[in-house]
């Protein structure tokens, strides 16, 4: 029998046949963190190591955040900094980059076949360049700094086949709260999943990223899309090192394969308080927010900005809305294009890039008993900050639409 | 890590998520595991805090921990004293924190149905079983390499060990 995606890549890690279900131990090619590498480095000192075993494969961006909102966070970065120094880490971000997942991703480090992990849930983000990555906590971030290695279970793989043409209307976002509404939170725990089928060929690397980014959401442990023409176009230039494209073999077993037509999905939204309290937006509609929210990891590229000012061009926003590129080099392409502008132009506040108010540390908190409607990826209570307060996800074209009427409204209305 | 493990159990619904269990706008304010543990499910059950003894066992349905990779969201709880957790299942990245924080996370839906809030129960690692008012239920050994992390108490203790020896 042929073998999955993730059993080649930890074979190929571990040098020996590997079966889903296994317990290695192997070495990844990059170790990524963020804000969090201030509590890791505290972490790795108690593992009694010196120095880091590869400081080559650590990468550390700052974005959680930035710039620092209070003292805490201040020295946070500083100790980072001072680390980073001592340690002769090169792959060092610092405030002036954006979001981990998009500058990781934009400086070449996803590639198809690497081994990633990272001390962020959604590290499954860089699955959209075939790589295997996944999130882990903190002490296994510090393990790594200090012998290079990790214990991992290799997961059973589980299929999700799109096919259809995407409608005007939709976009990756509500795609993937479809999948999630379906196969619901725990629908891929403990798995990889492996997204195919025609409507992933036709997307470009950004939005692939969405469902990359999403797989977090339905529990799998990381979200592989198969590189293809797409995938190697991207990388051109931009590669940080040779790769090696792995793929699963056709006969490979898979756990489970689920299948969505793409072509009559209409535009969804998560209520509140968890991913998978699955609404169309026929059924949200009508919904009071007052605050809207287009960024965060899983919509705040070059494309979903495009996809905002689209429907915000030439018109008012009603409610608090809040724009944050997902990196600098988005930040600036949105300039060029004078999307910006047309943001200015609504009545939106422009923050830097940044993980900003997703989490609920700083910029954007919300007074109990409102609602913001957000293109992040969570929507947790008490997620941003407030316990009291309501969050609904959706697509940027959905909260551009509903930041206008200052309801839930879908984006076929301004289309 | 000790043998076996008594207490009361605590016991919550599915898709307990980790802002519940510690809230994302305390992760990147340093603490102590005590100082964590004073926000432990905070959002969830505000009294758990002062409910919970040292040694007592967390009963959870399923998808316990799902959410963030933050693993304040393990330490605060066993900080607040829970020795164990038993779930219908885990996240993830919650089941590797857990397991990390030298806490071991027991996935057994039949234990977790036979379990009520306020009961005794014991959980042997040993032997593999959980004695319950309403009977005793086995669960798998768990592998040799998350064995030796739990018996050092946890990953960051376990390569210690390794490093100096």
């Amino acid at each position: 029998m042929g073998k999955t995606f993730v059993e080649k890549v930890f074979g190929l890690k571990a040098g020996y046949d590997v079966s889903a279900g296994d317990i290695v131990s192997v070495e990844p090619d990059w170790v990524m963190s963020h804000d969090n590498a201030a509590a890791i480095s505290a972490t790795f000192r108690k593992t009694g190591a010196a120095k880091v075993r590869y400081p080559e494969r650590v990468v550390i961006i700052l974005d959680h955040e930035i710039p620092a909102p209070k003292e805490s966070s201040a020295t946070n970065h500083r100790e980072i900094r001072s680390f980073v120094a001592e340690q002769g880490i090169e792959h060092f971000f610092d405030i002036n980059f954006g979001i981990c997942h998009q500058v990781f991703v934009e400086e070449g480090f996803a590639m198809p076949g690497k081994l990633i992990v990272g001390s962020d849930s959604h590290t499954t983000t860089y699955g959209a360049l075939g790589a295997f990555s996944a999130g882990i906590g903190r002490s296994e971030v510090a393990a790594i700094w200090a012998t290079g290695e990790l214990w991992f279970q290799v997961p059973d793989t589980m299929q999700i086949v799109l096919q259809g043409r995407m409608p005007d209307f939709l976009s990756p976002k509500d795609v993937a709260l479809n999948i999630i509404g379906r196969i619901r939170a725990d629908g891929a725990d403990y798995r990889a999943v492996e997204f195919r089928g025609d409507a992933v060929a036709a997307m470009s690397i950004p939005d692939r990223m969405v469902l990359s980014n999403m797989a977090a959401e339905m529990g799998a442990k990381n979200g592989y899309i198969p590189p293809d023409d797409t995938t190697l176009n991207y990388l051109k230039g931009r590669a940080r090192s040779t790769f090696e494209p792995v793929f699963s073999d056709p006969d490979a077993c898979f756990v489970d394969v689920v299948n969505f037509d793409i072509s009559v999905m209409t535009p969804a939204v998560a209520r509140p308080h968890t991913v998978d309290n699955h609404a169309s937006i026929e059924e949200a509609a009508g919904i009071r927010i007052d605050q809207a929210l287009i960024g965060t990891c899983t919509n705040g590229r070059l494309e979903d900005l495009r996809a905002a000012a689209r429907i915000l061009k030439g018109r008012r926003v009603k409610v608090r809305t809040l724009v944050i590129p997902a990196s600098w080099q988005v930040y600036r392409a949105a300039m060029k294009e004078n999307l910006l502008e047309v943001f200015l132009d609504a009545g939106a506040v422009i923050l830097n890039p940044g993980c900003g108010p997703c989490l609920g540390a700083h910029q954007g908190v919300m007074a109990p008993g409102e609602v913001t409607f957000s293109t992040a990826n969570r929507n947790f209570k008490g997620r941003m900050g407030c316990r009291e307060a309501e969050i609904y996800l959706g697509s940027p074209m959905s909260v551009a639409a509903s930041a206008v009427t200052g309801e839930i409204t879908h984006p076929g209305r301004f289309l | 890590m000790k043998k076996a493990f008594s207490g009361t159990a605590w016991k919550y619904g599915d898709n307990i998520n980790t802002d519940v269990i510690f809230p994302g706008k305390y992760t990147y304010q340093k603490m102590t595991p005590e100082e964590m543990a004073q926000h432990a499910l905070e959002d969830l059950d505000p009294d758990f805090i002062s409910k919970v003894s040292a040694g007592d066992i967390l009963v959870a349905g399923k998808n316990f921990g799902m959410g963030s990779s933050r693993e304040q969201a393990a330490v605060a709880i066993k900080a607040a004293g829970i020795s164990v957790i038993i779930a219908r299942s885990f996240a993830r990245i919650y089941f590797r924190n857990a397991i990390n924080a030298g806490m071991p996370a027991i996935r057994c839906p039949e234990a977790v149905d036979a379990i009520q809030d306020g009961d005794s129960v014991t959980v042997d690692m040993a032997a593999g079983v959980i004695s319950t008012p309403r009977g005793d239920f086995r669960f798998p050994a768990y592998p040799p390499t998350v064995m030796e992390i739990l018996e050092h108490n946890g990953l960051i203790p376990f390569i210690k060990t390794k490093i100096s020896t």
